[in-house]
């Protein structure tokens, strides 16, 4: 299937400062995490699911970020999603005590923009109400919000700082062409 | 811009935020049972105080839970610091 995918982004001149990274596997995952059996069976596959809103546990190569109270985006390699839902869906299957949860392959519902840039913090400001001094918003954290007026899961990386966007395919053009715009040369 | 709290992201700016009009209009225990009047009162009539109003909202744009909040029609400010999930 590999030869078949193709980024939104596939075509489209990205500005220095910032990348695509294309194709992660994303599986939405909802349960309530007070109940046990589910989040026992989950977390034996996944690790801990953060319960703090808007924080991630996890980094570049496999996260879970916090979406809601009783939803969870985990974020892994290209190509991983399928193995990874089976894992879960077999897990909770065995494990009698767990109540309902959803597992939900959304791998192509975003596409990855992964800003890495000395100013990002000022270039992200320009187009995002959310608060993004270090006090407020740090390496680990995330955030459902708009930039640029776009619909992004926006999340901080690391201290450099650096900022990925999870952003929906028919707006990753505009939001590239938007960072590009912004980006001092 | 008024800046309006989301009890799981706490506050964010209102252009995250969707309006869903009053809150605590119970859905009716037997709808068979209501006549049109009735209904349509159900359906269309809504308290339009001046003052402190329950309203709720919806984080659209953000974490897309709804939530219970008072806002206060002539000031435009959200009463209560805590809103209800
Ligand atoms: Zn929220």
């Amino acid at each position: 299937m590999a030869e078949l995918r193709r980024s939104p982004l596939e075509g489209v001149a990205l500005g220095d400062g910032f990348r695509e990274v294309p194709f992660l596997s994303q599986i939405d995952l909802r349960l309530n995490p007070a109940d046990e059996g589910a989040r026992g069976a989950v977390e034996s596959v996944v690790g801990p699911l953060p319960l703090v809103p808007n924080t991630v546990h996890g980094g570049h190569d496999a996260a879970i970020l916090w979406l809601g109270p009783d939803e969870w985006l985990v974020v892994g390699p290209p190509g991983s999603a399928a193995d990874l839902e089976r894992q879960l869906r077999d897990t909770i299957a065995a494990a009698t005590d767990a109540g309902p949860v959803a597992i939900v392959d959304v791998s192509a519902n975003r596409t990855t923009l992964e800003l890495d840039h000395p100013d990002a913090r000022a270039i992200l400001a320009g187009g995002c109400s959310i608060d993004l001094h270090p006090r407020a918003f740090g390496p680990g954290r995330c955030a459902q919000t708009l930039v640029a007026r776009a619909g992004v899961i926006l999340w901080q990386l690391d201290d450099a700082p650096t900022y990925r966007l999870l952003v929906r395919p028919s707006f990753a053009a505009y939001l590239a062409e938007w960072l590009t715009d912004a980006i001092p040369d | 811009m008024l800046l309006i709290t989301c009890p799981h992201c706490g506050p964010r700016d209102e252009v995250e935020f969707r309006y869903g009009g009053q809150a605590g209009v119970a859905s009716p225990a037997d709808p068979e049972a209501l006549d049109d009047a009735t209904w349509a009162r159900y359906v269309f009539f809504r308290d339009n105080p001046k003052g402190p109003f329950a309203e709720r909202w919806v984080h659209a744009a953000g974490c897309r839970r709804w939530f219970d909040a008072v806002r206060d029609t002539v000031t435009n400010q959200f009463l209560d610091p805590e809103p209800r999930r």
